[in-house]
């Protein structure tokens, strides 16, 4: 029987079958529903949410030196996180199979930047295995496996939003139970000491060597020879948008395993082809390569290096076929994503927004919508843990060089645990001038609410010991640590006042739960306008709920919408804006 | 048969995942080829959103680019003449005749367009229907998007699979009668 599957779900699917036996990872879109899915197996495996990417790569590390298989997933940018561990677990190698995954972002549908994580194998000098379809994420994670324990090295395992995120059918296999190879204390092959590095480094390149001897019978590389005129070099979902884009009688070497490459299929496959395409998404990967060895061949001079390929997009760059569209002249208005009705962030940066000469350095999460208009409540967006840290400098450079400006920085709870702690430490030990302020929704919101180190539940929802964010920072030494609820205008104005006019060191905690956490019960209400008092002055649309627009001079609230959070009625100036009780 | 493309576009929390997911499993069960993509993360709050589903005897891309897509359901006006350019022109669609105000055009940031049903009616073969209203009359606005996939299994001509049963299948207990009702409403809007 055949399973509709997203990529994710297979690749879940295809670690149980290869009796992987410990998994750790952070969330991060389009990764996450990998780790969502392997609670499902019940004991045959453990697995968890770490703090953050580095933490999740250690441990499945240290599990694979322990003698089991381990996992470990992460979205691109996760992987810079976790590039320290990465890069030593390929000179140390592994016992048992150690499975990397990147989920890769074209397009940034939910990042902030594009980059194409094969370059990491290269860099790394570990294997690279890429699947096209969900049956591949499911087939060629066992494979990857194998090639983990025959080759004493992490796998990268990479996929595209595509990739994990469509659907396609999916034949499962059986699980593979394993013996644990036992533990046997060997500092020269697990202890990354400059003298066992030394050595490490000259068997990483013959590793690779091997690696490439392998890869011209691995299963994972692939010919499907058919004419001769045209040949494709692909891999990944590229290849599925080129076996649309080309001629029927177009002949394909798909890859599978595209690090190291195997050179001498691809020197035999050019040779049986009149004309040479590599077809690719985003940077020239193996063309670079290809073109490296000698072999004359085709890709970004047509195929685009930038953003998401489609078969239309190949269709027109290589053979000038432009796509049929109507023009239907009518502009359809922005609709970007927006924070929750009733979302615990809007009080924040409702009173952010206000402030006058005042900076506000942000963080990655939901909140990273409090930037938007009308809130305006953000200044700049780094990276995870970035909100402290850049406030920290922004907040020297201010003082350094006489600007009057004073800044403010927030972090989520999910990204405090993941790397915004260092940047608080940072904030006191440097005496650096602003107040760090931790958004505690009590979830990692944006990627589809997972528990953290805060919640006091694990992957597998069993109670975990919850560390308190209160308890981290005044260990820390911030003696003043206001807990404030955001929903409420005026105590978060006053917080923000009393932190910044503070003789000793000072932070926040805007502390509600997030209103689409299942298992808590929230006080959900609607709140009404009373028209004959309300007087058109447009106040109520400050707060940039989507519940609420104005409509002939009449403030309208969207009673499907509306969670009655009255944040709208705390800034009408007449008062026509009230909570129904009811 | 000709492989098909149909794309399902609307606002996060319409729905359009669900649809989709209803249609799929009654194509696996006619045993096509099926093959779908859909993009989470930021658009889920409130965005604009867009879901592709393909179908034939052999499927290989996911994902279609402009001038491409067999059919379209526009879950509301607007998002119909946003993604009015990945319609093929002998395209057809299946717009709910609903307006959805974004966060920029409740804000006065931008203006919701006139006319975006009347633009489309211009343009394609399409079938509209008031969705909202045809829901609300059998209990729940919620049901909306199973009216408007009744309306699209009619266009696709996929008579011949037991849609009811599907439905059955895929949607929470508890509102399998809503549901069963909202597809056959559906199907008799068009």
């Amino acid at each position: 029987m055949k399973h509709l599957l997203s990529g994710n779900e297979a690749i879940a699917r295809g670690a149980y079958e290869a009796g992987v036996t410990v998994c750790s990872a952070y969330p991060g879109t389009p990764s996450t529903e990998i780790f969502e899915n392997l609670p499902q197996y019940g004991d045959a495996l453990y697995c968890e949410w770490a703090p953050n990417e580095k933490v999740a790569t250690e441990v499945a590390y240290g599990a694979a030196v322990a003698g089991v298989r381990s996992l470990t997933a992460m979205k691109h940018v996760g992987v810079n996180v976790a590039a320290d561990p990465i890069f030593t677990a390929a000179y140390n190698g592994v016992t048992r199979g150690f499975v990397i995954v990147s989920a890769d972002d074209p397009s940034m549908h939910s990042s902030q930047d594009e980059q194409d994580n094969r370059n990491y194998a290269k860099f790394a000098k570990i294997a690279l295995v890429e699947p096209a379809d969900s049956q591949e994420c499911l087939d060629f994670m066992k494979e990857a496996y194998d090639i983990s324990e025959k080759f004493d090295m992490p796998v990268l395992f990479r996929t595209t939003t595509r990739v994990s995120h469509s659907k396609s059918l999916v034949e499962f296999g059986e699980r593979t139970e394993l013996d644990p190879i036992p533990y046997v204390r060997d500092v020269t092959k697990n202890n990354c000491a400059p003298a066992f590095a030394y050595r490490h480094r000259a068997k990483v390149e013959e590793k690779l060597e091997e690696l490439k001897e392998y890869g011209k019978t691995c299963k994972l590389n692939r010919l499907e020879m058919k004419g001769t005129k045209l040949g494709v070099i692909s891999s990944s979902i590229a290849y599925l948008y080129a076996k649309e884009a080309f001629p029927e009688d177009t002949s394909f070497l798909k890859l599978g395993l595209t690090y190291p490459l195997p050179m001498e299929l691809i020197r035999d496959f050019a040779s049986k082809v009149e004309t040479l395409y590599v077809v690719e998404e985003l940077d020239p990967f193996m063309e670079e390569q290809i073109k490296a060895a000698g072999i004359p061949c085709i890709g970004k001079e047509l195929v685009p290096r930038m953003y998401e390929l489609n078969p239309q997009i190949l269709k027109e760059a290589i053979f000038g076929v432009k796509p049929e569209t109507v023009d239907v002249g009518v502009q359809a208005a922005p609709r970007p994503a927006v924070l929750c009705p009733g979302c615990p962030h809007r009080g924040v940066f409702y009173t952010l927004g206000k402030l006058r000469d005042t900076v506000v350095t942000g963080d990655i999460g939901c909140y990273t919508l409090g930037f938007m208009p009308p809130l305006n409540g953000m200044d700049t967006c780094l990276c995870m843990g970035g909100g402290f840290s850049v406030g920290a400098g922004m907040a020297r450079a201010f003082r350094c060089s006489g600007q009057k400006k004073k800044v403010i920085g927030v972090v989520g709870d999910s990204t405090f645990f993941h790397s915004g702690m260092t940047g608080a430490v940072e904030i006191l030990y440097n005496k650096q001038n602003m107040i760090p302020i931790v958004l505690d929704n009590h979830i990692t919101g944006m990627t589809g609410h997972q528990d953290n180190p805060g919640t006091g539940y694990t992957l597998r929802g069993e109670v975990a010991n919850a560390v308190r964010i209160e308890d981290v920072l005044k260990a820390y030494g911030y003696e003043k640590v206001i807990i404030v609820d955001p929903q409420d205008l005026k105590a978060m104005e006053k917080a923000v006042q009393d932190a910044q006019e503070s003789d000793v060191p000072a932070a926040i905690i805007a502390r509600r739960p997030c209103l689409l956490i299942k298992r808590i019960k929230h006080d959900v209400g609607l709140c009404v306008v009373d028209t004959d008092k309300c007087i058109g002055c447009k106040k109520c649309l400050t707060v940039g709920c989507p519940a609420v627009s104005v409509k002939d001079r009449k403030s309208r609230i969207d009673a499907t919408q509306c969670v009655g959070c009255t944040l709208c009625a705390q800034v009408c100036p007449v008062g026509a804006i009230a909570r129904k009780e009811s | 048969m000709k492989n098909k493309s149909v794309l399902l576009v609307g606002v996060g929390g319409q729905g359009a995942i669900l649809t989709a997911r209803i249609l799929v499993n009654g194509l696996m069960e006619k045993g096509y080829d099926v093959k779908m993509s859909e993009v989470h993360g930021m658009s889920q709050r409130g965005g604009s959103v867009s879901t592709q589903v393909h179908f034939g005897e052999k499927i290989y891309s996911p994902l279609i680019g402009k001038g491409a897509a067999d059919v379209m359901v526009a879950f509301e006006k607007m998002e119909a003449v946003r993604y009015a350019e990945f319609l093929k022109p002998e395209g057809v669609a299946v717009i709910n005749d609903y307006e959805m105000p974004s966060s920029a055009t409740a804000a006065g940031l931008a203006e919701y367009p006139e006319g975006c049903l009347e633009a489309m009616q211009a343009k394609f073969k399409c079938f509209a229907l008031d969705a909202a209203r045809i829901a609300a009359v059998l209990g729940s606005v919620r049901c909306m998007n199973v009216v408007l996939f009744g309306a699209l299994t009619k266009v696709l001509g996929l008579d011949d699979i037991d849609w009811e049963n599907i439905i059955r299948r895929t949607v929470p207990a508890k509102f399998i009668d809503l549901n069963l009702a909202a597809y056959h409403a559906g199907c008799a809007a068009i």
